[in-house]
C-alpha cells in the first residue's frame, strides 16, 4: 500500500463511517443519538487537545474555547437575535479565533507544565468573569433557544435528529480536514517540534509561529465543539470553562490516543458510554466505577484505544 | 515527552463486544414491568450530597417503600400510585447541566421512567425545563430556588415545582429581621460567589431597603463556593461591625463559617441570618449562638406543622436514618405526594398516564407533612406555601436544639402575582401582598 | 491601621494553610515528576480520619482534651502513610518513568476512585471535630480584631514543618540523596542511589503532608465530600507560582497568594474570585519557571 492509497483509504473510511452514523439516526434510540451528539461535539474539543499534544503541549485550559464557542452561540441567539445554527456556530468560532490570536502570542512562549497551568489560569479567569456576570445568569447560565437550519425550523425529535446530523457532518468534515493537516508537512513538523524544538529551529522553521498556528486551529475546533454542545443541550453555563471540564478533555485525549484523527472520537464515545452506564448501574459510586475502568484502560493501553486499531491494521497489512 | 514501549497486541474485538453488550443491557433493563417508574435526581456526591441530596434520596426511598406497602396515613393510604406499585430509578445530579440534560434523556428514553422528580441546582433546573416539555414527561422540581424556571418555560404543561423559589425566602427574612430587630441600622453580607449567593443577597437587600430605607450596607463578602477558610472574610466583617449579617451559605460552608466566626466572637454582638440554616439545627449544638436567625426555605424540617402526615414522616425518617429529616427531605416527600395526589385525582383506576398526572397536578391543592400545598402560581405549576423564620435555641443541659420565636409568612405575602418579575414587585413596594 | 493588621494576620494564616496544602505536592513532583491530582484526596482522607477520631475521643468525655492535638497529628501520620505507601507500592511503582501527562491522568483516575472510597468509608454526612479549635480560645489583636488562637498556632506549626523539611533536605545525608535525585535522576541512579525506595518514602512523606493539612484544617471546618477537589487547583497554583519541586518556592508562593487574597478580601471583595489565577498569570508571564523554579536545560 502506498502512502497515497493509505491517505485516501483513511478519508474514505472516515466518510463511510460518517454516512453510516448519519443513516443510524433513523434507527437508533433517541437517547443514543443525543449521547453521540454530545460525544462528537466533545471529540472536536479533544481533537484540539490532541493536535497540541502531538506538538508536545498539553492544554489544561481547552475549556476556555469550548466555553467561548458555547457562549458565542448563546449570546448570538439571545442578544443578537440570530437563529441560524450555521451563523451561530460561525460567530462562536470567530470569537474563539480572535481570542486565540491574542492569547497565542503569550502562550506559545511556554512549554510543558507552564503552558498547561497558564492555559488553565486563562480559562479560570473566563470562568470568574462569567460567574460575576449576573446578566448572563452567573453560574446558572442561560438557555439557548432552538436554532433554525438555513430557514428550516424543525420541532421535537426531528430537531434533535437535525442537530445530530449536523454534528456528524461537521465532525466528519473536521476529521477529514484535520487528517490532511496531520499528514501534511506542517502536521509532521509538529511532531518534530515535540521531539526536538531546537533542531526544527535549525531547519529554518520557526517553532513558535508553527505552534501559534496550531493553537489557533485547536481553538477554532474547540469553539465549534462548544457551539454544538450549546445547540444540542440548549443550555450554557460557566462550568463549561471550569478546570475539571478541561481535565476531562485531556483525559479523553489520553484515553483515545493521539495517533490518529479518529482517536478522539473513539475516546469520547467510549468515555460517554462508560460514564452513563456507571451512573445508571452504580448511582452512588459511579465515579469510582468510572475511575477504575479508565485506570485499567490507561494502564493496559498507554497509547490509547487507537493503538488497538493501529495494531490490527498492522497485522492486516502483514 | 518520552515514547512508551509497545505492549503485546490485543484484538479490537473485546471493546466492540463490551460496548454492544452495554448498549443491549441498557435497552433491556428498561423493559416494561407494570410498575410506575419515577426517576429521582439528586446530589449523591460532592458538597451538596450531605446536607441536601442524600436526605432527599432517603426520604424518597422511605416514602416509596411506605406507599408500596399502603401504610401512609389518609388521604394517601392507597397502595403505590393508584394501586400500581412504584419503582424508583435514582441518578446522581453531580457533573453539571450539560451532563444532566443527557442523563435526563437517558432516564426518559432509555430507562423509560413515567415521571421525573429532582434537581437541587438552579442551573440544572433551567437546563432541564425545556427538555421536560419537549419529551412530554411529567417533571417535578422539588428544591431548586431560581425564580427563572417559569420565565424560561412560559407556558408549562409537563413541568412543575412543588417547592418555593429563593426570592420568597429572602423577602421573608427581611420582614423577620425588621420585625424582630426594629433598631437595626447596619447590615453586612457574606455569600458564596455564585448565582444562588448573588441572587439571595440582591433579593434580601432590595426587600430590606424597601421595608426599612435607612439601613446601611457596611460590607459585602464574596468567598468562592466551598472555600472552607473564611478567616479574612471574618476579619473584614468584624471590622465593618454590622448589626446583622445575612448569609445564604448552605451545608458544609455554612457550618464552617459559623464555626470559625463563632470561635472569633463574630456573632457575640451581631445576629446572623441564615436563610438555609435549618439543615444545621440538629448539628450546631453549642457552636452557634442562641438567637441566630434560621430559615428552612418553607414550612419544613424544624418548622413543619403538626398534622397526621408529619406525625408519620418525622418519626419514621428519624427511626430509619438516625437523624431527624431536614428541609430537603420534606420537600422530596412533598413532590412525591403531589405526584400521587395528581395521578389519583381523576379517580381513574390503573397505571396513570402522563396527561392524567399533568392535568391532575395543574392547580392542585394537596396535603403534605408541611401542610397544604397549593399549585396556584405560574398557571397552576408553581407551589405556594408559607415561609417560616425563627431563632436557634440550644439547651446545653438536655443537649436539644430547637427553633423559637417562629414567625410564619403566608405565600401571598411574599410572592408577586403571576407575570410580575420579583425584583420589580419588591421595588414597587410589594403591591397586592396579603400579610397577616 | 486595623485594616493593615487584619490583612497581615489573615494573609499569614491563609498562607500557612496554603503552604501545608502545597508542600506535599511539590515534594512529590520534585522527586518523582508526578503531578499528583490525588493530593486533594490525601487532604480529604486526613481531614476525615482526624475528624472522626477526635469526634470519638470527645464523645467519651474522659481524658485531657489537649491530647486531641496528638490525635490530629497521629491520625494524619497513620492515614497518610497507609494510603501513600499503598498507592505507591500498589500502582505507581509500575509506572515509574512514564510520561508526565500520563501520570497526571493516572492520578486523576485515582482521585475519582478515592473520592468515592472516602464516601464509602465515612458516608456523606458532615463530620464535626471543633473542640480542638475552640480549646485555645481567642487572641485579641488591636481593638476590634479577635483571632482564633488555633489559627495563630497553625502559623507556628507550619513554620516548624517548613524548617524541618528544609533541615532534612539540606543537612542530613538522606536529604542530600533526595536532592541528588531531584537534581538529576539518571546520575543519581548511576551513583547507586536506590531510587525505588526513595520514591516510596517520598510519596509517603508527600501524602502524610497532604493528610496533615487536612487533619489540621478539620477542626475549623465541617468535613464533607468534595473538600479534596477544591484544594487541588489551589495547591497547583501555589506550587506553580513558587516553582515546581521547590519547598522554598512553595513557601514563597503561599505567602504571595495568601497576602494577595487577604488584600482582595479587605479592599475589593468582588475580586476574590480572580486573585489566585491573577497572581499565577502575572508571575508566569514575567517568570515562566515560577519564583524559585530552575530553568530547564534545552537538549539539542
Amino acid at each position: 500500500m502506498t502512502f497515497q492509497d493509505r491517505f485516501k483509504s483513511t478519508e474514505s473510511a472516515l466518510v463511510a463511517t460518517a454516512v453510516l452514523l448519519a443513516a443510524g439516526a433513523f434507527v437508533m434510540p433517541a437517547w443514543l443519538s443525543f449521547l453521540l451528539t454530545l460525544a462528537f461535539a466533545k471529540a472536536l474539543v479533544v481533537l484540539g487537545v490532541v493536535i497540541q499534544m502531538r506538538a508536545g503541549l498539553v492544554s489544561f485550559g481547552q475549556a476556555l474555547f469550548f466555553c467561548i464557542g458555547g457562549y458565542g452561540v448563546g449570546l448570538g441567539a439571545q442578544a443578537l437575535g440570530i437563529s441560524d445554527a450555521f451563523l451561530l456556530l460561525a460567530l462562536g468560532t470567530l470569537a474563539a479565533v480572535l481570542l486565540a490570536l491574542i492569547c497565542g502570542f503569550l502562550l506559545t512562549r511556554y512549554r510543558e507544565i507552564f503552558f498547561a497551568m497558564l492555559t488553565l489560569a486563562l480559562s479560570m479567569i473566563l470562568y470568574g468573569v462569567l460567574v460575576k456576570s449576573s446578566a448572563l445568569g452567573s453560574t446558572d447560565g442561560f438557555n439557548v433557544a432552538p436554532p433554525s437550519f438555513l430557514g428550516w425550523e424543525p420541532e421535537g425529535e426531528t430537531r434533535k435528529q437535525a442537530v445530530y446530523l449536523l454534528t456528524v457532518a461537521i465532525a466528519a468534515a473536521t476529521a477529514v480536514g484535520f487528517h490532511r493537516y496531520l499528514e501534511s508537512g506542517l502536521g509532521r513538523v509538529m511532531e518534530a517540534i515535540r521531539e526536538n524544538e531546537i533542531r526544527v529551529d535549525y531547519l529554518g522553521l520557526s517553532p513558535r509561529w508553527l505552534l501559534f498556528a496550531n493553537y489557533v486551529f485547536a481553538a477554532a475546533i474547540s469553539a465549534l465543539g462548544g457551539g454544538l454542545t450549546a445547540i444540542a443541550s440548549g443550555h450554557i453555563d460557566p462550568d463549561m470553562a471550569f478546570w475539571t471540564t478541561s481535565g476531562e478533555f485531556v483525559f479523553i485525549a489520553i484515553l483515545g490516543g493521539t495517533g490518529h484523527v479518529a482517536a478522539p472520537f473513539i475516546g469520547a464515545i467510549v468515555f460517554s458510554v462508560i460514564r452513563t452506564f456507571a451512573i445508571q448501574e452504580a448511582p452512588h459510586y459511579w465515579q469510582m466505577a468510572l475511575g477504575i475502568v479508565l485506570l485499567g484502560l490507561i494502564l493496559f493501553l498507554p497509547k490509547g484505544l487507537w493503538s488497538l486499531i493501529a495494531r490490527r491494521k498492522l497485522q492486516v497489512a502483514k | 515527552m518520552q515514547h512508551l514501549p509497545r505492549k503485546p497486541s490485543h484484538p479490537i474485538r473485546p471493546i466492540a463486544v463490551a460496548l454492544s453488550l452495554a448498549l443491549a443491557a441498557g435497552a433491556v433493563g428498561a423493559a416494561d414491568n407494570g410498575k410506575y417508574r419515577i426517576g429521582i435526581v439528586t446530589f449523591l456526591s460532592g458538597a451538596a450530597a450531605g446536607p441536601f441530596g442524600v436526605p432527599a434520596a432517603n426520604a424518597a426511598k422511605l416514602t416509596v417503600d411506605t406507599l408500596n406497602a399502603g401504610k401512609l396515613p389518609a388521604p394517601y393510604n392507597v397502595k403505590g400510585i393508584n394501586g400500581v406499585e412504584i419503582e424508583t430509578v435514582i441518578i446522581d445530579e453531580a457533573g453539571g447541566a450539560t451532563k444532566q440534560t443527557e442523563e435526563f434523556r437517558n432516564l426518559v428514553q432509555r430507562q423509560k421512567v413515567d415521571a421525573v422528580i429532582g434537581y437541587i441546582s438552579s442551573g440544572d433546573c433551567l437546563a432541564i425545563a425545556p427538555a421536560a416539555e419537549e419529551l412530554k414527561v411529567p417533571t417535578i422540581f422539588f428544591d431548586c430556588g431560581t425564580s427563572k424556571v417559569f420565565e424560561t418555560v412560559k407556558n408549562p404543561k409537563y413541568l412543575f415545582r412543588t417547592g418555593l423559589d429563593a426570592v420568597v425566602d429572602n423577602v421573608a427574612a427581611a420582614r423577620y429581621v425588621v420585625e424582630t430587630r426594629p433598631q437595626l441600622k447596619t447590615v453586612a453580607s457574606i455569600q458564596q460567589n455564585y448565582a444562588w449567593g448573588q441572587d439571595s443577597w440582591n433579593d434580601f437587600i432590595l426587600a430590606l431597603k424597601q421595608i426599612k430605607p435607612d439601613v446601611k450596607v457596611v460590607s459585602e463578602q464574596w468567598p468562592k463556593l466551598a472555600q472552607g477558610q473564611y478567616g479574612a472574610e471574618i476579619s473584614a466583617l468584624s471590622v465593618s461591625n454590622p448589626d446583622v449579617i445575612h448569609s445564604s451559605f448552605w451545608g458544609g460552608d455554612m457550618e464552617a463559617l459559623m464555626q470559625q466566626g463563632g470561635a472569633r466572637g463574630l456573632f457575640d454582638k451581631r445576629i446572623a441570618v441564615l436563610t438555609a440554616g435549618e439543615t444545621g439545627v440538629e448539628r450546631f449544638k453549642d457552636q452557634v449562638p442562641n438567637g441566630t436567625i434560621v430559615g428552612g426555605r418553607g414550612p419544613f424540617g424544624a418548622f413543619a406543622p403538626k398534622n397526621a402526615l408529619n406525625d408519620w414522616f418525622r418519626p419514621a425518617f428519624t427511626a430509619q436514618y438516625k437523624e431527624p429529616p431536614t428541609y430537603p427531605a420534606y420537600k422530596m416527600v412533598q413532590a412525591i405526594l403531589g405526584l400521587k395526589a395528581a395521578a389519583e385525582k381523576g379517580g381513574k383506576a390503573g397505571m396513570p398516564g402522563a396527561e392524567q398526572v399533568v392535568q391532575g397536578l395543574t392547580g392542585l391543592s394537596f396535603e403534605a407533612p408541611s401542610g397544604t400545598v397549593q399549585m396556584s402560581r405560574a398557571k397552576g405549576h408553581q407551589a405556594v406555601q408559607s415561609v417560616s423564620f425563627g431563632e436557634y435555641q440550644y439547651d446545653a443541659k438536655s443537649g436539644k436544639a430547637s427553633v423559637t420565636k417562629v414567625k410564619t409568612y403566608a405565600g401571598d405575602c411574599l410572592m408577586p402575582p403571576d407575570g410580575t418579575a420579583p425584583a420589580d414587585w419588591i421595588k414597587a413596594g410589594f403591591p397586592g401582598a396579603k400579610c397577616n | 491601621m486595623t485594616n493593615l493588621l487584619a490583612i497581615l494576620f489573615d494573609g499569614a494564616i491563609y498562607a500557612s494553610w496554603l503552604f501545608l496544602v502545597a508542600a506535599g505536592l511539590t515534594i512529590i513532583y520534585g522527586v518523582m515528576r508526578v503531578l499528583n491530582m490525588a493530593h486533594g484526596s490525601f487532604y480529604a482522607i486526613g481531614a476525615y480520619s482526624a475528624a472522626s477520631l477526635v469526634g470519638w475521643y470527645f464523645s467519651g468525655q474522659t481524658g485531657n482534651p489537649y491530647w486531641s492535638y496528638l490525635l490530629l497529628l497521629g491520625s494524619a501520620l497513620v492515614a497518610g502513610t497507609l494510603v501513600g505507601v499503598a498507592i505507591e507500592r500498589g500502582l505507581l511503582r509500575f509506572l515509574h518513568g512514564k510520561d508526565e501527562i500520563l501520570m497526571v491522568i493516572v492520578t486523576y483516575a485515582l482521585l475519582l476512585i478515592l473520592e468515592d472510597v472516602t464516601k464509602l468509608v465515612w458516608g456523606v454526612d458532615p463530620y464535626f471535630a471543633n473542640q480542638p479549635y475552640r480549646l485555645l480560645g481567642q487572641t485579641e489583636v488591636g481593638a476590634v480584631l479577635r483571632f482564633a488562637t488555633y489559627d495563630l498556632a497553625l502559623i507556628v506549626v507550619t513554620v516548624a514543618i517548613g524548617l524541618t523539611a528544609w533541615f532534612v533536605l539540606n543537612r542530613t545525608n538522606k536529604g542530600r540523596l533526595l536532592r541528588a535525585v531531584i537534581h538529576d535522576r539518571e546520575i543519581a541512579v548511576a551513583m547507586g542511589v536506590n531510587v525505588d525506595a526513595m520514591f516510596t518514602v517520598t510519596f509517603a512523606i508527600g501524602s502524610v503532608l497532604g493528610a496533615l493539612a487536612g487533619a489540621l484544617t478539620a477542626p475549623a471546618i465541617s468535613v464533607t465530600p468534595g473538600i479534596g477537589v477544591e484544594v487541588i487547583v489551589l495547591a497547583f497554583a501555589v506550587v506553580v507560582v513558587g516553582g515546581l519541586g521547590s519547598i522554598g518556592g512553595a513557601a514563597a508562593g503561599a505567602v504571595l497568594v495568601g497576602l494577595a487574597r487577604s488584600v482582595a478580601v479587605h479592599m475589593a471583595p468582588e475580586m476574590e474570585l480572580f486573585v489566585i489565577y491573577g497572581v499565577m498569570f502575572l508571575v508566569l508571564a514575567f517568570r515562566p519557571q515560577g519564583l524559585f523554579g530552575q530553568t530547564l536545560v534545552r537538549r539539542i
